[in-house]
């Protein structure tokens, strides 16, 4: 409460800067931070190459991702179809090259939305009267109970497979959990004595909401942003494996995998390669993700910050 | 009332408050379908004037929504979820198998994952930053990063296709042949699963053991000449207990979604790759009653690791706040 | 120690040297920085010796390095630390762990976090007795617990035994790691300031407890702290370290009466004086943590003293007389200034009263809750014009909810009429007209609480500005310059960020912000706790002046009594929610007249 008689001695704590020293902004030092460590540049690098793979594959694509170019199934053939053909005929270095932007572009986009909505609600809960942090949290809790996926579908059985509906749901599901973090940073911040004292100021509420508590929250969402990242890419390509995404002909790497899978056995690339560009498409970004967390958490530690 | 009573049954409560909500969630999605059910189910038929009407009034559709939903849910509590559209049988006898089968997989994937975790997750603690750490810590961040379909192929890559060909690609479960004798089909989801939900757990665990040795109580432990084995089992591990409990249940509970892509994937006949079906078809009344069993697993699962965190705790269990 | 008798002085033989410590060395790691460094300790027998240090100091490592023990993050990297001739940092393992809880013991600063959670006390008595082999049953062990707990005046039934340590309040977890620590009749006991989170009047008997407990075994003991006034009363001998070096070390009569380092000196001068003859002085600066210490003297750039030779080289150690160190190029003259030249005598007109005394807040009759419970009973107290007014209490009196309550910052039901220049104000800040709000300002405990890390200096003290007044850019920079000023800071820190400043800094940031609004009455909400004793005198003395030079009202809350003194005219004494005396400073403290402010008065430790 608050008579409480509290001493620190922070003694092992060593300030991360002086007078002395020019301090950056605290994004630059959690960046700066992240970049030091190896596994951060990896991701990057990673990530960064993928993304440019998917955004100029289709201008290097030597044919059209629904062009026939040999019978289904055959065998890779250096220089003219680098990785064989597909189920049905089609070149399947192309349907790679052209397969990646709608991944990453609804991922991002869904990661976005989610965002937006659960930054939102953190903030209004953790910062808004009892009664009001209650009855969202219940309705939350709802939306928490599907799994992201299942509550994705359950749309999807009404509406039919649409892509801005696969955009919204996963984002909508996302929102909850970026929610709860968001939350718990907003009540942790609410409490300290800047805001009280923006409060005896007469400063109106929604001033304090992004001026005050909004800037110290910023850190943690940083990494949430990269770690929901990881999971809208994971989900958008299983919907599209699922068959709920991208529909044929179109080129989609998580609908390819599925498209190509009987023939696992004879033709391997068309499941093997948008396995593998997925698969270490989320790896980069989990890793980016995890980069970001060390580093706010070594900074949190160094300068008492957070 | 003792005040632990009074807590678990306010926990109790509001799961059945979420669940409730659920299900309103779940009729209420099915609500904004365009056209209707009765012309979905007739198709051509629909034509029929006389046939669409009785089946509207047979469906219950003339009645306002409240009452459709009441209705509904009345059935739903007696284990009624209505007929399937596509198989135009009772839902309940065509979920039953199925939820027998992605149960056992999932206890089969828990089975697997949990002392995996336990294990991983208190050496890498005790062994912070060595090269089993670190390499455990790389085999967490990728796994836990990838999608389960895209585990799931890798693993189809290499056991069943070119390296081996040990374990079958897809699982046809007999339904004639008991599930016991058929284990060799749940291998590969199971391990699948297995490796979606471990790294988590693993790296949680990690981290709330490593906050566990480094507190206070640890520190004083040892500055009284304890030997460390006592340190460990009598001081760190029952607080240990609670985040391990929160965690654990916490990540099973995900797999109740994640045996949908995985169960498709391996054409493993359990509610997941049903619901993928029934999405695909329309079949309402079949995804209601998937969404919702899986929604309560969810919810039961949260709250079976509240009540037990409670229970562990001591500052809890003595009301404490 | 010497004994005198009737027949004339006498020298009894001196008890031997229990533990011996040299050249201790402590860094950080990975870097490598030190934190302590060459610190040499001697205790003997029965001995109390009282390590004295602020923050940044090193004291705190030291102690656990007793145990051969340190936290992850720093690690022994040099010297011997002996207990009856046995060197504990070259021993082994199993070896080790015979010492600890053994021949030495340990009492921590927080028991509520040293005590594991998840085990009733009784174990973690029980446990200290099997794993050394005390007693050959467990009757004979649980006799030993309860007599353990006879001693440290704990009730020994086994209903209590049988709690959690959050069931026990802080006072007797104290009281249950201090019985630990005296069970198997250690040797060597450390004591790492562990009264620090405790009332004053729980303080007091725990001290009391380890007192008796020391004589009547014999112990040797390190008692570690930053207040010299708890360990005059405790300890026979005192060292004082600064910057992670021991600089001053000497029984404590040689200390008080004539210290022969600056700092002790300037230390003891900035020790709130209860009697009011003294006048609080504090030390300007602050010390330099890890890493950031200068060659040469640390102390050299807030000492008085400083000579070129300080700059370049650590003064090594020197003797004055037997069992007397000092680290200092210049000790013979620092010991040779007459001790009274470092008291300042306090202006008494401060207490004065003034001649006209206009009320400015009035409180009728104000009971406060905390949600279902009542915290506040029924109080009536006034704040006059230019006056500042102190509420004294402990933990749970009620002074801070009080203060909250007139600030509007207290956001639950109140009943009863508070009042500023002669209209009611509305219970909640942002109800009332901004003249109001402009008028009373609120300075906050924590100095790392009260500022957003976020923002600049200067984004900081222009809220209120931008929020009062109707300014141009260049207005506000001079009212900031302007106000900075008047807290004694350069207008360089207007850039930086709190987390670069220190605690001293930016508690008058936190002041300097409050008085941006120009206000009229001023809140200081225990704005020194969480400060060294040195920069508290500091900022003490500065908002003395304020106060007066500016005529503001101000209402002091402090929970040592001390202070009081130094800053206000009039005291409120609170117990409970309930002010239990009222009056001039002088006069309640010369004569005190409730039991309540006399008992306070005598467990408030003095020097």
């Amino acid at each position: 409460m608050n008579d409480e008689i509290i001493v620190s001695d922070s003694e092992l704590i060593e300030p991360a800067v002086t007078h002395a020293d020019v301090r950056r902004s605290e994004w630059l030092m959690i960046i700066a931070e992240a970049w030091r460590m190896r596994r951060t540049k990896i991701g990057v690098a990673i990530f960064g190459g993928i993304v440019l793979l998917a955004v100029i594959g289709p201008w290097i694509a030597p044919y059209s991702p629904t062009e026939f170019v040999a019978p289904p199934y055959s065998a890779p053939a250096p220089t003219a179809m680098w990785l064989g053909s597909d189920y049905i005929g089609h070149d399947v270095l192309t349907r790679v090259l052209y397969g990646g932007r709608t991944v990453i572009l609804l991922a991002l986009a869904a990661t976005v939305i989610g965002l937006g909505l659960g930054v939102t609600l953190g903030l209004i809960t953790g910062y808004a009267r009892r009664w009001i942090d209650e009855s969202v949290m219940r309705i939350l809790d709802v939306v928490l109970a599907f799994p992201q996926i299942v509550l994705t579908l359950l749309f999807v059985s009404v509406l039919g497979p649409r892509l801005w509906l696969i955009v919204l749901m996963v984002g909508i599901s996302h929102a909850p959990r970026i929610a709860r973090v968001a939350r718990a940073a907003t009540l942790e911040v609410a409490q300290r004595d800047f805001v009280r004292a923006a409060e005896a100021f007469g400063v109106p509420r929604r001033k304090i909401l992004f001026n005050e508590i909004l800037p110290s929250i910023t850190s943690p969402l940083l990494v949430e942003f990269g770690l929901r990242l990881t999971y809208s890419i994971g989900l958008i390509a299983a919907l599209s494996f699922l068959g709920f995404g991208m529909q044929p002909p179109a080129a989609d790497w998580g609908l390819m995998i599925n498209e190509n899978r009987l023939g696992i056995v004879i033709q391997p690339w068309p499941v093997f390669v948008p396995v593998l560009l997925i698969g270490i498409l989320t790896i980069a970004t989990n890793l980016i993700a995890d980069g970001l967390g060390r580093a706010l958490i070594g900074i949190e530690r160094d300068t008492g910050v957070g | 009332m003792p005040p632990l009573l009074k807590l678990i049954l306010i926990r109790i409560g509001l799961g059945i408050l979420t669940l409730f909500l659920v299900s309103v969630v779940v009729f209420a999605a099915t609500q904004a379908l365009p056209g209707d059910t009765a012309r979905a189910i007739l198709g051509k038929e629909a034509a029929n004037v006389a046939r669409y009407e009785a089946l509207r009034e047979q469906l219950g559709l003339n009645q306002p929504v409240a009452q459709q939903y009441v209705s509904w849910l009345g059935g739903v509590v007696v284990g009624d979820f209505g007929n399937s559209l596509v198989q135009k049988e009772p839902v309940t006898q065509l979920l039953a198998r199925r939820v027998a089968n992605s149960f056992v997989l999932v206890a089969i994937a828990a089975l697997l994952s949990i002392p995996l975790s336990l294990l991983l997750g208190s050496i890498t603690a005790l062994r912070r930053d060595g090269k089993f750490d670190i390499s455990v810590s790389i085999g967490s961040l990728s796994l836990a990063a990838l999608p389960e379909f895209v585990t799931g192929i890798i693993l189809i890559l290499l056991f069943a296709t070119q390296v081996f060909t040990w374990l079958p690609a897809v699982s046809h479960v007999d339904p004639t042949v008991p599930i016991f004798e058929q284990l060799d089909l749940f291998i590969l989801p199971a391990i699948t699963l297995t490796l979606a939900v471990a790294p988590y757990i693993t790296r949680i665990l990690r981290a709330s053991t490593i906050e566990v040795l480094e507190s206070e109580y640890v520190m004083m432990a040892r500055l009284k000449g304890l030997p460390e084995r006592l340190v460990l089992n009598r001081h760190a591990v029952p607080n240990a207990l609670a985040p391990a409990i929160q965690v654990t249940a916490l990540n099973l509970a995900w797999l109740a979604g994640g045996v949908v892509v995985v169960e498709f994937l391996f054409a493993f006949p359990g509610i997941g790759s049903l619901l993928v079906d029934s999405v695909a078809n329309r079949d309402m009344p079949m995804v209601q009653a998937i969404c919702l069993i899986i929604a309560a697993v969810y919810v039961l699962a949260n709250l079976t690791a509240d009540i037990l965190t409670i229970l562990v705790s001591p500052r809890l269990r003595t009301g404490l706040r | 120690m010497e004994t005198v008798s009737a027949a004339g002085p006498t020298k009894s033989p001196e008890p031997e040297v229990v533990l011996n410590v040299e050249g201790l060395r402590i860094v950080l790691d990975p870097s490598g920085l030190d934190i302590d460094d060459d610190v040499t300790l001697v205790i003997r027998r029965g001995e109390v010796l009282g390590l004295v240090g602020e923050s940044a100091s090193g004291k705190t490592t030291v102690a656990t390095s007793l145990l051969d023990y340190q936290r992850r993050g720093a690690k022994i990297a040099g010297g011997r630390v002996e207990i009856d001739g046995k060197d504990i940092l070259s021993m082994r393992p199993a070896a080790l762990r015979t010492i600890r809880g053994g021949a030495i013991s340990y009492v921590p600063q927080d028991s509520s976090a040293a005590l594991n959670p998840a085990l009733r006390i009784e174990l973690q008595l029980m446990e200290i007795l099997e794993v050394h082999g005390f007693g050959a049953s467990s009757a004979e062990r649980e006799a030993r617990v309860a007599q353990m707990m006879a001693e440290v005046v704990l009730p020994s039934d086994k209903a209590f035994l049988r709690r959690y340590p959050h069931q026990l309040s802080g006072g007797q977890q104290q009281r249950v790691a201090i019985a630990m620590a005296f069970a198997n009749r250690p040797k060597v006991i450390v004591l790492d300031e562990p009264t620090t989170a405790l009332d004053v009047t729980t303080q007091a008997h725990v001290l009391d407890t380890v007192r008796d407990l020391t004589k009547s075994y014999g112990v040797a003991a390190l008692y570690v702290t930053h207040d010299l006034a708890v360990v005059s009363n405790l300890a026979d001998r005192i060292a004082v370290m600064y910057a992670g070096r021991v600089i001053e070390t000497g029984t404590r009569d040689e200390l008080f009466a004539a210290g022969c380092h600056p700092y002790t000196r300037k230390l003891l001068a900035s020790i709130p004086d209860i009697t009011g003859e003294r006048a609080l002085r504090g030390i300007p600066g602050w010390a330099p943590r890890p890493g950031k210490r200068p060659t040469g003297c640390a102390f050299t750039p807030r000492c008085d003293w400083a000579v070129d030779r300080c700059h370049e080289e650590f003064p090594p150690v020197e003797e004055p007389s037997a069992g007397r160190r000092v680290r200092c190029w210049r000790w013979k003259e620092v010991r040779a200034q007459a001790a009274d030249l470092d008291i300042h005598l306090r202006d008494k007109s401060l207490s004065a009263r003034g001649a006209e005394e206009t009320t400015v807040i009035s409180v009728r009759d104000v009971t406060a809750f905390y949600q279902r419970k009542e915290i506040l009973h029924g109080i009536t107290t006034s704040l006059s014009e230019r006056r500042c007014l102190s509420l004294v209490g402990e933990s749970g009196s009620g002074k801070t909810t009080l203060a909250r309550c007139i600030a509007g910052l207290h956001p639950h039901k109140i009943v009863g009429d508070i009042d500023f220049g002669g209209k009611a104000l509305s219970r909640d800040a942002r109800d009332r007209p901004r003249a109001t709000r402009q008028a009373i300002q609120y300075i906050f405990q924590s100095p790392y609480s009260s500022l957003n890390p976020r923002k600049t200096i200067g984004q900081i003290l222009s809220q209120p500005l931008r929020v009062f007044f109707d300014l141009s850019r260049d207005e506000m920079e001079g009212r900031m310059e302007k106000v900075l000023e008047q807290v004694a800071l350069d207008s360089s820190l207007l850039s930086r960020y709190p987390d670069q400043l220190s605690g001293g800094e930016r508690q008058r940031v936190a002041i300097a912000r409050g008085l941006a609004a120009e206000p009229t009455v001023l809140i200081c909400d225990e704005v020194t706790s969480w400060l060294d004793v040195s920069v508290q005198a500091a900022v003490i003395e500065l908002l003395a002046a304020l106060q007066r030079d500016m005529g503001l009202s101000m209402l002091f809350v402090t929970h040592n009594l001390a202070l009081v003194r130094s800053i206000a005219q009039e005291v409120a004494v609170m117990n409970e929610g309930r002010i239990v005396e009222y009056g001039l400073v002088d006069a309640v403290l010369d004569d005190p007249q409730a039991d309540y402010t006399k008992k306070l008065l005598s467990d408030t430790p003095t020097v």
